[in-house]
């Protein structure tokens, strides 16, 4: 959900920019006790990251491939053996295809729903309030009870659960953020522009392929990133409807109770550079437009 | 609309399915459930897990206040004197995010281990001392609460600090307000509804949390979560499952429908 929060900035569109610094001079606390005090809690949100890369180099107690809590020297056989562990390599495969899959659907699903949201008004929309309201109790509701409530469909119904329940769970819970959040980058669409792509001899599916998808694409783009996010990191719904096939969290979380193989922390540090990685270059080159 | 569709099958209808279980019984061993009418399960249930609901509403609570504490300030630096650098800050806050929930998990299973090099090197520097051990206890299970959720706190007070108009500060300050008076009388009251927000999205997460209190709680002091997750995938007793879940459900819904009634139901998705 942050996504969004921290990409409508991104935009920063419809806000007042505070041309002249109206928030006064920041006072001394404000010049030394905020900043010192913030960078504290940067630190403190990325010192785990810290020891689990430390901890991706610690030699395993007694040949046991399995990662101790103390420390037993430096080692790089985890990066060398990276795919040697049983079933996590096939586990984030099967994480990155569900999440590919279930960005794929609610991205477009989630886009129509916002954009049916935002085009007709209550009267021509029967039910708009009360979709409004699913849309909300979706977000807010505790993860728990939809996996609870899910796997209590699927026993009802006797469907079997594998990677097809997990593609109906992941979608069911995206599209409700994608619809949001396109939503809020549709409430400032210009119609006339699609009226004139009309008046012009465009037909509707012109018209929506190269004036309107264009126009909405930020919203979408964000929606997806967002539905992408959602799906590769979700353990509790998964957990209760996974069956056989288990994606990467689940698979984790099971080897908790058998013994953690090291390269886990090898995958967490690995992935966790690639994303920093294209987070950065993506500030950097929207540094780079305005 | 497919999206209608796709919500309707998969949430709204497993919701009822849900309601419906809670009041049917079931054979653990085979599975089978029939329809009894048992409205006592609810009350029974909930009796007798009363000290676990406690326990999740005590946690959920403290690591929602660690963050609100921990997130106000910066929230505030970042929105008022982030300058050019704000969406790098912004960034920070999701570092976290980067890394898988299970695993940030499991690496402050291992700060907190009293073998892992962390603590080993605080006992050396005397800094703690020898018996000092937080891994399975309460504490543990609220620091790693507070730690996951802190971003769905941080962003968004900082969406509501950010979007308060300069011009009422301004404005204060052209009265002859001090700097104290316009952050108790202007920037307080206006970032009140960031602060419910923020308080519904990490509260409601945390409450319903059971991976913290599994991998750093240990056996004590268990969650509403952990119980749900063993009654459905461990004993497979769907009737008491589905009934504790209703009341999780419920107790969240409250929170929202309150939210609702007072700010208006759309405007929490202006914070996500």
């Amino acid at each position: 959900m942050s996504v969004v929060a921290g990409d409508a900035t991104l935009a920063g569109e419809g806000r007042p920019e505070p041309a002249a610094p109206a928030a006064k001079r920041p006072h001394h606390w404000g010049r030394i006790a905020l900043p010192a005090y913030s960078w504290l809690v940067i630190a403190y949100l990325v010192f785990p990251i810290v020891v689990m890369f430390i901890y991706s180099f610690n030699k395993s107690v007694g040949g046991v491939p399995q990662v101790s809590f103390s420390w037993n020297g430096f080692t790089t056989l985890w990066y060398r053996t990276w795919n040697d562990a049983p079933g996590l390599t096939s586990a984030f495969w099967l994480s990155i295809r569900l999440a590919l899959i279930a960005t794929a659907i609610s991205t477009v699903l989630g886009t129509l729903l916002a954009m049916a949201l935002v085009r007709y008004r209550p009267r021509q929309f029967h039910g708009k309030g009360v979709i409004e309201q699913i849309l909300f109790v979706n977000i807010a509701a505790p993860e728990i009870v939809m996996g609870a409530s899910l796997l209590g469909l699927f026993v009802t119904f006797n469907i079997g659960r594998g990677f097809l329940t997990l593609v109906l769970a992941h979608v069911m819970f995206c599209i409700a953020y994608v619809a949001v959040t396109v939503r809020a980058r549709l409430t400032g669409f210009d119609r006339a522009l699609e009226e004139a792509a009309y008046d012009l001899g465009a037909g509707p599916f012109t018209t929506f392929r190269r004036v309107t998808l264009p126009m909405i694409m930020p919203g979408v783009l964000a929606g997806a990133l967002m539905a992408f996010a959602l799906s590769i990191d979700d353990f509790v719904t998964s957990n209760f409807v996974s069956g056989t096939a288990s994606p990467f969290p689940v698979l984790i979380y099971a080897s908790t109770r058998v013994g953690i193989p090291p390269q886990v922390f090898v995958f967490g540090s690995v992935i966790f550079a690639v994303g920093i990685a294209l987070a950065l270059s993506s500030l950097a080159i929207g540094r780079k437009r305005t | 609309m497919p999206a209608v569709v796709w919500l309707v099958l998969l949430f709204v209808v497993p919701l009822v399915i849900m309601l419906s279980l809670s009041l049917k019984t079931c054979n653990p061993a085979s599975g089978a459930c029939t329809m009894t009418w048992n409205w006592g399960e609810l009350p029974r249930q909930v009796n007798l897990y009363r000290t676990e609901f406690f326990t999740s509403l005590e946690y959920g609570a403290a690591a929602t206040i660690v963050d609100l504490v921990l997130s106000f300030p910066i929230a505030y630096w970042i929105a008022f004197y982030g300058g050019r650098k704000k969406n790098f800050f912004l960034m920070m806050l999701l570092v976290p995010f980067f890394v898988s929930f299970v695993i940030r998990t499991l690496v402050w299973e291992f700060i907190l281990s009293p073998s892992g090099f962390f603590l080993t090197f605080l006992r050396h520097a005397h800094l703690v001392n020898a018996n000092f051990h937080v891994l399975g206890t309460g504490s543990a299970v609220i620091a790693g609460l507070a730690y996951n959720y802190l971003p769905f706190t941080a962003l968004p007070l900082y969406v509501a600090l950010e979007r308060i108009d300069r011009r009422v500060l301004e404005a204060a300050y052209d009265l002859y307000a001090s700097r104290r008076q316009a952050f108790m009388r202007v920037i307080l009251p206006l970032s009140i509804p960031g602060i419910f927000a923020a308080f519904l999205l990490t509260f409601i997460p945390a409450f319903g949390d059971y991976v913290n209190q599994q991998i750093l709680g240990g056996t004590s002091s268990t969650m509403i979560g952990t119980v749900i997750q063993n009654t459905f995938l461990v004993t497979g007793d769907y009737a008491a499952g589905s009934a504790l879940s209703v009341v999780v459900l419920v107790i969240s819904l409250v929170g929202i429908w309150l939210y609702s009634r007072v700010l208006g139901s759309r405007s929490i998705e202006e914070y996500l």
